[in-house]
């Protein structure tokens, strides 16, 4: 046994209101800048749909995760070592910009300085990759929001895997939720596998992946490798780029920007302990369907006292195994069994986990329109607006028992609830069937319903002092882009071609702003030429034309 | 005077442009790591590219291989091997004609799709744009001097070259005089190889450099303990 933590995640869909504050607050932060404007750390999708990029989940287009071979070894989809190097000329299962979508601004500088004239001035959009016009956006992020565009497209969602879909395209019986995603941090991630440079590591004090950006080749096979596509090409660095987990908050005990900016409050953040010595095996299992069970049974018990003094052994800290055993992560996926990871059949064992939502069943059960229980009044989960089978292809690979379950336990806590605090009396004969005690349920509906921030949070912090000489950073250079304190930020002399980042530097420079005006002195240009053309045509008015 | 040129072009411009190449690189790769990548452009546009890079990278790879055995193996080696001059230069020109077409099929893809895709032509550097032709043109040398060895297959001309290059690559004198009455097209090719040695560690072509052979024997998996 090889002890070892990670930072995960769960995120209560059943309270996701798809505001997109995450993915906002996140783009601020992490990719304001050009190169990965059309990247997004964080998004929501409205599901049903084909998702960022489109069809992100179809493994037979995008070729990634893992696949296990007769001999029960596990190799990345998209080929092993030599296949991967072999496909380094081209990727044949690279997305185009265009599969996620062109980024675009518009022309917010001509409501401002257009001539006079008979029409209000519009905000033409423009392209942010080559600064020309764009005459009709046909897809953005997040093009699906809300069932946007035909269900015959959004069909094509491959968790409607073994399901007669049909029915739902019909207004009566239509279904949606939002699923916000982020990187996994996999215990078994197939961006770090592909990476034929190896510049993509897990950290082993908090399991955060990272790509190290002066090892990066720009090979970009870890975009295909990643069966998420939550590794970007930055088009103008040449570096791949990824979600960071906000590490340098982690560290300092504090939730990524994505999950203290959550309006919802469904993020949750937790250390699980795991055992890394079990990893691969825990990948390959045979069934599919098995893999969400053998990703449960490498996390360890941290209350176990074995467990804690092969921890200590393996150097984890003290306080991180407090905070194992306060873990909301912990809690949720495995006391109480109501979260669970994306897409499991990946075989990358991530730890970014989902509960699943609730439809909005408990008006509807109350009129009758749905079926329930015996007792009349918990709705029958198997008749909620949203497919029990459609959340199993998402979170459990097909197995729709679990799904059941989480959902009864969830539907449990509320009837309970309800019953102790608006009835006064507590239906304790509603815990048996579900499997919960009223310490359990208590404890649920504290983290789950009233979700305090330190009950949401707990995040021991990072252990910088054992490994970084403080003294020595004093007047040091601060943030940098691995090229320590001699970067180009004072110098225009760029003798290697070196990719320009517009963090660090004073002010913003055209070449770099993402928002509002593209290079600006192409912009004026070509506000000029169309100044004059409204000019010389005498089509606005004023111009006091003979 | 011609001679002080030919002194100069093929004595003394090998090492300078060597040194280049061998410092220049080091350079970057020590001060500037976050510049050493590939600038793949096929998120921007997938056309074109996958069958143009492939071609012009396996040519090119051929073509290097070629020059860096066929010129520095010591003669001694193919005379002990029993094959004649001739032979080889029948060898060079047939392996190096074919790779040489490839290359340049691939290469006039990529550039086409450099010069008018605007997507790829707004984010070209000057470099990116510059090294593309500079290749093609070095390229056509090459394949242009396959007309001139044609009219003397004995391969009595091709040892004068691999005498210069043993004689540049073992620091000895003299070495500029084995090629100072080859057609000027070989000569133009010399000065245009060297000259894109000297600008290499100014251009992407230093993704070269990083082929990744470590990743054959490399675990999956890599995980790192935070650096001290």
């Amino acid at each position: 046994m090889k002890v070892r933590a990670q930072i995960g995640m769960v995120l209560n869909l059943d309270k996701c209101i798809g505001c997109h504050t995450c993915s906002v607050t996140c783009k601020n932060v992490w990719t304001s800048r050009s190169g990965v404007e059309y990247a997004w750390f964080n998004n929501v999708e409205t599901k049903p749909g084909v998702g960022y990029p489109k069809e992100w989940e179809n493994q037979d287009k995008w070729k990634g995760g893992w696949s296990r071979k007769a001999n029960g070894k596990i190799e990345p989809k998209q080929g092993a070592r030599w296949r991967i190097l072999a496909n380094i000329f081209g990727n044949p299962y690279l997305p185009e910009i265009d599969d996620y979508y062109e980024p675009f601004t518009f022309d917010y500088d001509h409501l401002q300085k257009a001539p006079e004239g008979k029409a209000m001035p519009t905000a033409r959009p423009r392209s942010l990759i080559t600064g020309q016009r764009m005459e009709k956006i046909n897809w953005g992020p997040n093009w699906e929001e809300i069932l946007g565009t035909e269900f015959d497209k959004r069909k094509k969602d491959y968790n409607f895997k073994d399901i007669e879909k049909e029915m739902y395209g019909q207004f009566e019986n239509t279904f949606m939720m939002y699923l916000p995603r982020l990187c996994e941090h996999c215990l078994n991630p197939t961006c770090v596998a592909s990476c034929p440079s190896g510049s993509i590591y897990k950290r082993e004090e908090d399991g955060i992946v990272l790509v190290d950006q002066d090892k990066c080749r720009g090979w970009r096979m870890c975009i295909s490798g990643c069966p998420y596509k939550k590794i970007y090409y930055n088009w103008k660095s040449g570096k791949a780029e990824k979600c960071t987990f906000c590490y340098p908050r982690i560290e300092n005990g504090e939730p990524t920007v994505c999950s203290e900016t959550c309006v919802g409050r469904i993020r949750y953040l937790g250390v699980v302990l795991y055992d890394a010595d079990r990893i691969e095996e825990a990948a390959s299992v045979p069934d599919e369907g098995d893999l969400y069970q053998s990703q449960c049974d490498i996390f360890l018990d941290p209350h176990d006292p074995e467990v804690i003094a092969q921890a200590r052994k393996d150097g984890i800290p003290d306080n991180w195994i407090d905070g194992a055993q306060n873990s909301p992560v912990y809690k949720m996926a495995i006391d109480w069994k109501v979260a669970f990871p994306l897409h499991p059949e990946y075989r990358t064992l991530p730890m970014v986990w989902y509960i699943p939502p609730l439809s909005p069943v408990q008006a509807a059960a109350a009129e009758g329109k749905i079926a329930t229980t015996k007792d009349g009044i918990m709705p029958d989960i198997n008749d909620m607006r949203i497919p029990v089978k459609y959340l199993a292809n998402l979170l459990t690979a097909g197995k729709e028992d679990p799904i059941r379950l989480a959902l009864k336990r969830m539907l449990t806590m509320r009837e309970y609830m309800r019953s102790k605090l608006v009835l006064g009396k507590p239906k304790l004969e509603l815990l048996d069937e579900a499997g919960l005690t009223t310490d359990l349920v208590e404890d649920m509906y504290k983290i789950m319903a009233i979700a305090n921030y330190e009950d949401r949070y707990v995040i021991p912090t990072g252990h910088r002092e054992e490994t970084l000489d403080a003294f020595g950073e004093s007047g040091g250079c601060g943030f940098s882009f691995g090229n320590g304190c001699s970067s180009h930020s004072n110098s225009t002399v760029d003798l290697f071609d070196s990719p320009k980042q517009s963090r660090g530097r004073s002010g913003s420079t055209a070449d770099n702003r993402v928002n509002t005006i593209f290079e600006r002195e192409k912009y004026e240009v070509t506000v000029r030429i169309e100044a004059e053309k409204d000019k010389s045509g005498c089509g606005g008015g004023g111009c006091g034309c003979k | 005077m011609i001679l002080t040129l030919d002194y100069f072009l093929f004595q003394i411009f090998p090492y300078i442009a060597v040194s280049f190449f061998v410092f220049g690189s080091i350079l970057r790769f020590d001060r500037d790591p976050y510049s050493w990548r590939t600038k793949s452009s096929q998120l921007l546009r997938r056309k074109q590219l996958i069958l143009g890079s492939i071609l012009f990278h396996l040519g090119i790879l051929v073509i290097l291989l070629g020059h860096a055995v066929g010129l520095l193996t010591p003669i001694a080696v193919f005379d002990a091997m029993g094959i004649s001059h001739a032979t080889k230069q029948m060898m060079a020109i047939i392996f190096g004609g074919l790779a040489g077409v490839f290359c340049l099929i691939g290469l006039c893809m990529l550039l086409h799709r450099r010069l008018f895709d605007p997507r790829i032509r707004v984010n070209s550097s000057f470099a990116d744009i510059a090294i593309l032709v500079l290749i093609l043109a070095q390229l056509l040398l090459g394949l242009f001097s396959i007309s001139v060895s044609m009219q003397h297959l004995d391969g009595h001309e091709m040892v004068k070259f691999m005498d210069w290059a043993q004689h540049i690559a073992t620091f000895r004198g003299g070495a500029y005089g084995y090629i100072v009455d080859v057609a000027l097209v070989f000569k133009l090719h010399i000065t245009l190889g060297l000259f894109i040695l000297l600008v290499f560690p100014f251009t992407r072509l230093v993704h070269a450099l990083s082929v990744p052979l470590g990743y054959i024997t490399r675990p999956y998996q890599i995980v790192r303990k935070r650096a001290s």
